[in-house]
């Protein structure tokens, strides 16, 4: 995969990952025309397009767009699943997600998004260990947060 | 000091936190901008405090600011700061901002070596796997090759969670640094059988990714992916192995032989459609891998048409996407199973998502026959008139002429339809960028099958009679280019050139490339007409014929394009030379015939005595089509070399000015040249002129508002008096439709039937006959065969041959690599890759060699020295180990023991 994005259907970025690097100048042009062709697709369109040399495949859930870039011979339904997963996850992390979990959890949706791929291979498909490493990395969080906070604040 | 320390820290309390910035950005949302610069200076603020925490803090609202689309390299060293802290919280909020706005050509990744193998190393799994996914965003050379041996430590870790990240991050590293594969690989292939699923499949994924890339060296783990599709049932890693699979069968067909079966058998049994999808997928590469010597070949194909009839079947549209687009993979070796679902994909023509039309397109040029080409393309044509989207139309267009054009019009039984589909297709109004294609075809179809030209002139007269220069859309434009050039070329089919010549003389303001041509083609009427009228004698209408001629080029002489210019001139000036003669010519006539009354007129009137002929003689010869590849066939002479200067580019003087300069100067000179000729010199009669224009302009124009609806009676087509009126002419390809019905089913009612051509039912036989006869004699420069082999100008795109390097000129090969940028692509990659592993091969054996006979090394050894680092060499005895290890499992010339 070569990079993935989240938009709203009012063509707002909530989220962007990039496995190949690439100017900042040249991922704007990207995700703008992206959003663009996306968003004037209508609902019963298929979820592929063929853009430049790369495959898109998109799927809207609720008013957010998750769009994936792939090569052209990836499996266009597995990266389907991917998305799905990845919707999945995050609606077992926030319970039942919305636009505005991922919108103030950001990080946290970038951290669920990094257990599921690296580099944009996949990499972990139990759906289990994804969580479990998350949640044992978010109490790692909460152990430190009690006795710094005094510290942290010159009070300690 | 403690006292300023506390209150800093109070004051801070009150910071923004990375929530309230988000709120806050929310209800800004008319100043969002102004907002958001607030708050960059509050985040500058922060970041210049000593505090760790509030650090953090600022880069974790950068990192946010930063998917708005600002940029914040600026904060690079800040983040950095925050990754090395000690706390995991921070470091997490360090790591993302750096997976995020790190660049792998940036210079701060020298800061970050040590700490990330700091983290690699740590004791905490999630310390290490923090470092490693967020490395994997932005590793470059550099970091691979100094952090490859500590990921490569990582893939014996304990732990499954460190295993699998650092597998996964084997395959960035080989990207950056491929001489890691090498030593690296033996530990991958290990983790192949790993215990942990996770660990497995990352293994399976990063080797799938490999040999995808350059299949030939890992031909030798077949048997071991074998076994793994046929044991696991995890689905997303038999994707993986039978992408792989895919990748490999192409270089091994009795390993194809061998997959057939399992995968049939998948196919059957699966419920997940990915799997069933890339199962397909495979069997087809699989089958067009092997030769046709199969024997359940043919029903391994017939299965997979049936389960992508199903896919293309299933109501939801993915499923029936990727059916068609399969299906056209089947298209290319096996046409015939695919033509049998004909009614399935003209189906899906209808369908309202645009995408699976194009699909559908795609597969449509595969199921035309002589039978039924004419049907397909009448509802192609319907499609025309329905489509919105310019897009979508171009495409269509495209494909119409695609499919009729095919195999030197292989399928067209009327060449009349054809002529008449093209016309019609002119006549769609729309703005389209096809027009270049009709009039390719128009031209091409009416050169290379004789018989039809008569027919093509007399359509394209008429289209120059009916259509004013008027029309908005360039696909008319570039129709009236080949229809200029038809008339004028094959004048002599012309029945009125006269009419043509008229018509083409009332054209004004035309792009100036078809302009040209009608100034050529307007000489070339003139040649035809002159010879009519000389031939009668007809001296009123030479001068008549003169005038109006004259006047339209001295028209052109105004024109602001050089190129029209010259030839108006020149045509202008062969004209007058011409017409000077004829008169002198008549001066003679007359004389004589004052003279001696009894020569009857036109008895001595001879062809070739006349002007005419002599004007004529300046288009003589036939044309001939040329072929494709003619213009690279042309050999180079001898002595000649393209590649040298033919004067010397002075360097010296020029390096100081810029092309920025040049650019500048240009412009000013453009600029100025503009100013002074449009602006001061309008005077009242051109401003009347103008308005007028831009009046006619607003009222041919369909989406302005008129003013009122009389002025439609003033738009010039109305007024035409047509013997067949506009409308029926746009329907008129139906009429062959229907004459080619009739003719199959009642031989007897073909003559009422037919329009137009008012030949006997013989005659039409002949004609129809006649027209099949495409002209396929191509034009090539002597000695020149079209089936000659390409040599080095063949595609370059075929992936075959990227990676067929001559391996025995590695230098030649290195410095390629090294003047192409950093590896972006993929391939550059890979062929690199394989070109070390082959070259190490070398120089193992190079190396073995020389122990025997010290003091004889070999090229390829020195060459090695060059390339590999000091590290390398350290372990020089280890890797030859390993290597050799390494080169039994190849095997790849006995694949063939493991398939019995």
């Amino acid at each position: 995969m070569q990079f993935m994005l989240l938009f709203s259907r009012q063509g707002k970025l909530r989220l962007q990952k990039w496995y190949n690097a690439h100017p900042d100048k040249l991922k704007k042009k990207i995700t703008r025309e992206l959003i663009t062709t996306i968003l004037t697709r209508k609902p019963k369109m298929c979820s592929f397009l063929e853009w430049r040399d790369l495959k898109i495949v998109y799927k809207r859930y609720a008013s957010l767009y998750f769009c994936c870039a792939i090569e052209q011979n990836d499996n266009e339904l597995l990266t389907l699943e991917i998305i799905h997963r990845y919707v999945e996850l995050l609606d077992k992390y926030f319970g039942s997600v919305c636009e505005l979990d991922i919108i103030f959890n950001f990080e946290k949706a970038y951290f669920i998004l990094d257990e599921l791929l690296l580099g944009g291979e996949i990499q972990e498909t139990s759906k289990k260990t994804v969580l479990k490493a998350i949640a044992s990395q978010d109490l790692l969080q909460e152990e430190e947060t009690p006795q710094g906070f005094f510290e942290d604040h010159g009070l300690g | 000091m403690a006292l300023k320390k506390v209150k800093g820290n109070i004051e801070r309390m009150f910071d923004k936190n990375l929530t309230d910035l988000v709120r806050g950005i929310r209800n800004n949302k008319e100043n969002e901008a102004k907002y958001i610069t607030q708050c960059m200076e509050d985040i500058k603020q922060e970041l210049r405090q000593d505090n760790l925490t509030v650090k953090g803090n600022a880069i974790a609202k950068l990192t946010y600011l930063q998917m708005l689309g600002y940029d914040i390299s600026w904060a690079g060293f800040n983040v950095i700061e925050v990754m090395s802290s000690n706390k995991f919280t921070l470091k997490r909020t360090g790591y993302l901002a750096a997976s995020q706005s790190f660049h792998c050509d940036s210079e701060l990744l020298m800061l970050t070596t040590n700490m990330i193998r700091k983290e690699l190393n740590s004791q905490n799994q999630y310390d290490a796997g923090l470092a490693l996914t967020s490395l994997s965003c932005y590793i470059s050379t550099d970091l691979a090759r100094d952090l490859s041996q500590d990921i490569l430590t990582l893939l014996s870790s304990t732990k499954p969670y460190i295993r699998k990240k650092a597998v996964l991050m084997m395959y960035k590293v080989f990207l950056k640094y491929p001489e890691a594969l090498r030593p690296a690989f033996p530990k991958l292939k290990e983790k192949l059988e790993d215990p942990d699923p996770g660990v497995q499949s990352a293994a399976v994924n990063v080797i799938c990714e490999l040999a995808r890339k350059n299949p030939k060296n890992y031909l030798s783990l077949a048997p071991v992916f074998f076994k793994l599709m046929t044991t696991k049932t995890n689905n997303w890693m038999l994707i993986k192995i039978i992408k792989l699979f895919g990748a490999l069968t192409p270089l091994e067909p009795r390993l194809g032989k061998k997959l057939i079966e399992p995968l049939t058998n998948l196919i059957h049994s699966t419920s997940a459609m990915s799997l069933l999808y890339e199962c397909i997928n495979t069997v087809i590469a699989v089958l067009i891998s092997i030769s046709s010597g199969m024997p359940n070949h043919a029903a391994s194909i017939q299965l997979c048409v049936q389960k992508l009839r199903i896919l293309i079947e299933d109501s939801d549209q993915n499923l029936k996407y990727l059916g068609l687009l399969a299906m056209s993979k089947i298209l290319k070796t096996h046409p015939k199973s695919v033509q049998a679902h004909k009614d399935l994909i003209l189906q899906c023509l209808e369908d309202k998502d645009e995408s699976i039309r194009l699909r559908a397109l795609d597969l449509l040029y595969g199921m035309v026959s002589k039978k039924n080409l004419m049907e397909i393309v009448k509802k192609l044509m319907v499609h025309m008139d329905k489509a919105e989207g310019t897009i979508y139309r171009d495409e269509l267009l495209a494909k119409i002429v695609l499919i009729c054009s095919q195999n030197n019009y292989q399928f067209i039984t009327n060449f009349e339809w054809y002529l008449t589909v093209l016309v019609e297709l002119a006549q769609m109004e729309f703005g389209s960028k096809q027009g270049h294609v009709i009039a390719a075809q128009l031209i091409d179809v009416s050169i290379r099958v004789q018989a039809i030209r008569s027919f093509a002139v007399a359509e394209m007269a008429q289209l120059l009679e009916f259509y004013a220069s008027n029309s908005q859309f360039s696909i008319m434009q570039d129709v009236l280019y080949s229809a200029a050039w038809l008339c004028g070329e094959f004048a002599s089919e012309l029945k009125e050139p006269e009419a043509s010549l008229i018509a083409m003389l009332k054209y004004k303001s035309l792009p100036p490339h078809i302009e040209i041509v009608f100034i050529q083609n307007i000489l070339k009427l003139y040649a035809c007409c002159l010879m009519k009228y000389e031939l009668a004698q007809d001296y009123d209408k030479i001068c008549g014929m003169y005038e109006v001629t004259q006047r339209k080029l001295e028209n052109s002489l105004k024109s602001p394009e050089i190129e029209v210019q010259e030839r108006a001139s020149s045509t202008l000036m062969i004209l007058e030379v011409v017409h000077c003669e004829v008169m002198a010519k008549k001066g003679v006539k007359t004389e004589q015939i004052m003279e001696d009354f009894d020569l009857p007129i036109d008895a001595e009137v001879d062809k070739g005595e006349t002007v005419a002929m002599q004007l004529l003689n300046l288009f003589n010869g036939d044309l001939n089509p040329v072929a494709p590849k003619a213009q690279k066939k042309v050999p180079i002479p001898e002595g000649l070399d393209l590649d040298s200067f033919i004067e010397e580019p002075d360097f010296g003087e020029n390096e100081y000015s810029s092309d920025s300069d040049y650019e500048i100067k240009g412009n000013l000179f453009v600029k100025d040249s503009n100013e002074r000729n449009s602006k001061p010199e309008l005077t009242e009669e051109e401003k009347v002129k103008i308005r007028e224009a831009r009046k006619n302009e607003q009222m041919n124009n369909p989406h302005y508002l008129k003013s009122s609806n009389k002025k439609y009676e003033d738009i010039p087509v109305a007024e035409l008096q047509l013997d067949v009126p506009l409308k029926v002419l746009s329907k008129r390809s139906d009429k062959y439709l229907k004459f080619d019905n009739g003719a199959k089913k009642s031989r007897k009612n073909k003559r009422s039937k037919k329009h137009k051509v008012e030949s006997s039912t013989d005659d039409d036989n002949e004609l129809v006959n006649k027209t099949l006869m495409v002209n396929q004699n191509l034009e090539l420069p002597e000695g020149a065969t079209l089936s000659d082999s390409e040599g080095s100008v063949g595609n370059p795109d075929d992936p075959h041959r990227a990676l067929d390097i001559d391996l025995d000129l590695p230098g030649l090969d290195e410095k390629k690599l090294a003047d192409s940028p950093q590896p972006e692509s993929n391939k550059i990659k890979s062929k690199k890759k394989k070109h070390n592993k082959i070259k190490k091969d070398k120089s193992v054996a190079a190396a073995a060699a020389a122990a025997k006979q010290p003091g004889d090394d070999g090229e390829n050894k020195k060459k090695m020295k060059k390339s590999k680092d000091k590290k390398e060499k350290t372990k020089k005895k280890k890797s030859k180990e390993l290597s050799n290890e390494y080169e039994e499992a190849l095997g790849i010339s006995t694949p063939s023991k493991e398939f019995p």
